[in-house]
């Protein structure tokens, strides 16, 4: 059981920045960016890369660097070229497949043998005992969230915000809304870069196709950790993408252990969660409408009769 | 203060669509003019109003705001010496953010120079309290409360405020008390004219009440067409009824005034 919890927290908080990231690009920017899966790989492979030629600490800001350009990418087809966001993302995302290639020497899959990870070299101090890479991964995480949310505060951080909520308005008050979606997409892309750099040492191998759903999977994290912490503020939206990867995980562990839904079927349960959650409000207002539907006809029968 | 040189603007051109929103328009504004513009549907007034604030570049002609060329100067640009208000509430603010918040970004157009990482200060939110306390709504006690949380005309008055704290060369009101019920419409037209009187600030404001187009403000312009077809001021205009503006709308088109909501009195 205690292995169960452990597993769970090292991924959740390992997977956490990419529901972050969403964070940042789909609710606060209001952009579904697709850039995601391709750009997990992409700092996954960066940082074995680095591992392998024995710089895995380098390794992390690499990735993250790589994750913005990628974003980067993604932000200037839409906001200079006028191509859709998802499009877009759609489109970096495919040539990342390369690019990823590329940087795995042409290879699908790299791995670590020998050369020591960031993980590695805090196991040989002995700090944190067995617990020692969720130690890592959650001061890492945690970090990053103080970070984002001392970030959204400043006056970038700011016009950030409010290109989200209101473009025309950033625009009124001097701010050019291509940059702040330029600078949004590319914080957050760093931060998926970099959870993809800890997965990659953490698991001392990385594999082409590693990041294929996790976009999804990432969405249903953030809305689990939504519903769990409500998503008033901005402070329970960063903490909730957090809280809800550490509950997916646990979910994610629960049902590898205990068999009740073959593991093969839980990428389309997640699906189905979140294309549920997403339409929730839709499906409440159909709902109601019907209702109101039935409850007039049957007046309007009374009127008649 | 502000001079438009023989502006032009052609919507769709060379289509069955193709619409002549301003042509060959020509104005100048001295500094502290305050003028109310009236038209029939379609005359051009908010397309005369996107082409100072930048929203699109005209086909011909120049803009020059304070001696300054901006006729190709980027939207965000201009943004930051002209003040501009919509009809409709929802267009000035960010709903999820909070006052402070909302104000922090009017700011921002005074903050050339300061590093994009700072944050709201002190001495900010104590100018943003001052500041709101103005407007006599309680506001100022309210600055951590999302804007989403206000009432239409709340929104309004804070957009003005926003649109006037950092003092603009020009400010564009484009019927911004035409969504509010009337009471809160006095109370925001109210403010306007103490805040543009205040500061000194020059001003164009479309209305489509024409007796409030002729008691605000120092100059009236009637468009039709693309064109202002009377520009008045001075003795003449404290004269002028809401009868003599149908009769000079007339006159200079010869055609009713054909604005499906104008309100020829209070």
């Amino acid at each position: 059981m205690l292995y169960i919890v452990k597993t769970a927290l090292e991924l959740g908080f390992l997977y956490a920045l990419v529901p972050m990231a969403l964070f940042l690009s789909f609710r606060v920017l209001d952009i579904a960016d697709l850039t995601t899966d391709g750009c997990f790989v992409l700092g996954g492979a960066v940082s074995v890369s680095f591992a392998l030629a024995g710089h895995p600490i380098l390794g992390i800001p690499a990735a993250m660097i790589a994750g913005a350009c990628a974003g980067f990418v993604t932000a200037f087809l839409h906001t200079h070229l006028k191509i859709p966001a998802i499009l877009a993302g759609i489109i970096t995302n495919t040539g990342l497949y390369t690019v990823n290639l590329m940087v795995m020497k042409w290879s699908s899959n790299l791995s670590i043998l020998k050369t020591p990870t960031m993980f590695s070299m805090l196991k040989d101090t002995g700090f944190g005992g067995a617990w020692y890479q969720v130690i890592l991964a959650a001061a890492i995480t945690v970090v990053m969230a103080l970070l984002l949310m001392w970030f959204l505060s400043t006056r970038l951080g700011l016009s950030i915000r409010a290109t989200g909520d209101n473009i025309d308005m950033v625009r009124a008050s001097s701010v050019n809304p291509r940059f702040t979606i330029t600078v949004g997409l590319c914080i957050a892309n760093a931060l998926t870069g970099l959870s993809g750099a800890m997965v990659g040492q953490y698991q001392n191998t990385i594999d082409i196709n590693g990041g294929t759903g996790i976009v999804v999977i990432a969405l249903a994290c953030l809305i689990i950790g939504e519903t769990v912490l409500g998503r008033r503020s901005l402070r329970k939206g960063v903490w909730a993408a957090i809280t809800g990867s550490v509950i997916y995980r646990i979910i994610y562990a629960v049902v590898l252990y205990t068999k009740v839904v073959p593991v093969q079927g839980l990428k389309l349960i997640t699906a189905i969660v979140v294309a549920l959650a997403i339409a929730f409000p839709t499906i409440k207002e159909w709902a109601a409408f019907r209702k109101a539907k039935k409850n007039g006809n049957r007046k309007g029968g009374t009127a008649n009769a | 203060m502000l001079d438009l040189i023989h502006i032009s603007k052609t919507f769709n051109p060379g289509t069955v669509n193709e619409k002549k929103a301003v042509s060959d328009l020509s104005v100048h504004l001295d500094d502290g003019d305050f003028v109310t513009i009236i038209g029939s549907n379609g005359a051009g007034k908010s397309t005369l109003f996107n082409a100072v604030a930048g929203t699109f570049y005209v086909d011909s002609g120049s803009v020059i705001l304070g001696g300054q060329d901006i006729t190709y100067l980027e939207e965000h640009k201009r943004s930051r010496v002209i003040g501009r208000m919509f009809q409709d509430p929802l267009k000035g603010t960010a709903p999820s953010m909070s006052i402070e918040e909302n104000l922090a970004l009017a700011y921002l157009r005074s903050s050339e120079g300061t590093s994009p990482f700072s944050r709201i200060g002190r001495r900010d939110k104590e100018l943003f309290r001052e500041k709101l306390a103005l407007l006599g709504m309680g506001l100022e006690d309210r600055m951590k409360n999302p804007v989403g949380l206000l009432s239409g005309g709340q929104r309004q008055a804070l957009t003005l405020l926003m649109a006037t704290m950092v003092t603009p060369k020009v400010l564009l009101l484009d019927e911004h008390t035409a969504a509010l019920d009337p009471a809160t419409a006095d109370k925001v037209m109210e403010l306007t004219r103490r805040i543009v009187s205040e500061s000194h600030i020059t001003c164009m404001m479309i209305t489509h009440n024409m007796s409030q187009a002729l008691e605000t403000g120092n100059r009236t312009f009637l468009m039709s067409d693309g064109r202002i077809v009377y520009d008045v001021k001075g003795e003449e205009r404290s004269r002028l009824t809401t009868q003599d503006l149908l009769r000079k709308f007339r006159e200079g088109t010869g055609r009713d005034l054909d604005n499906d909501r104008i309100l020829l009195s209070e």
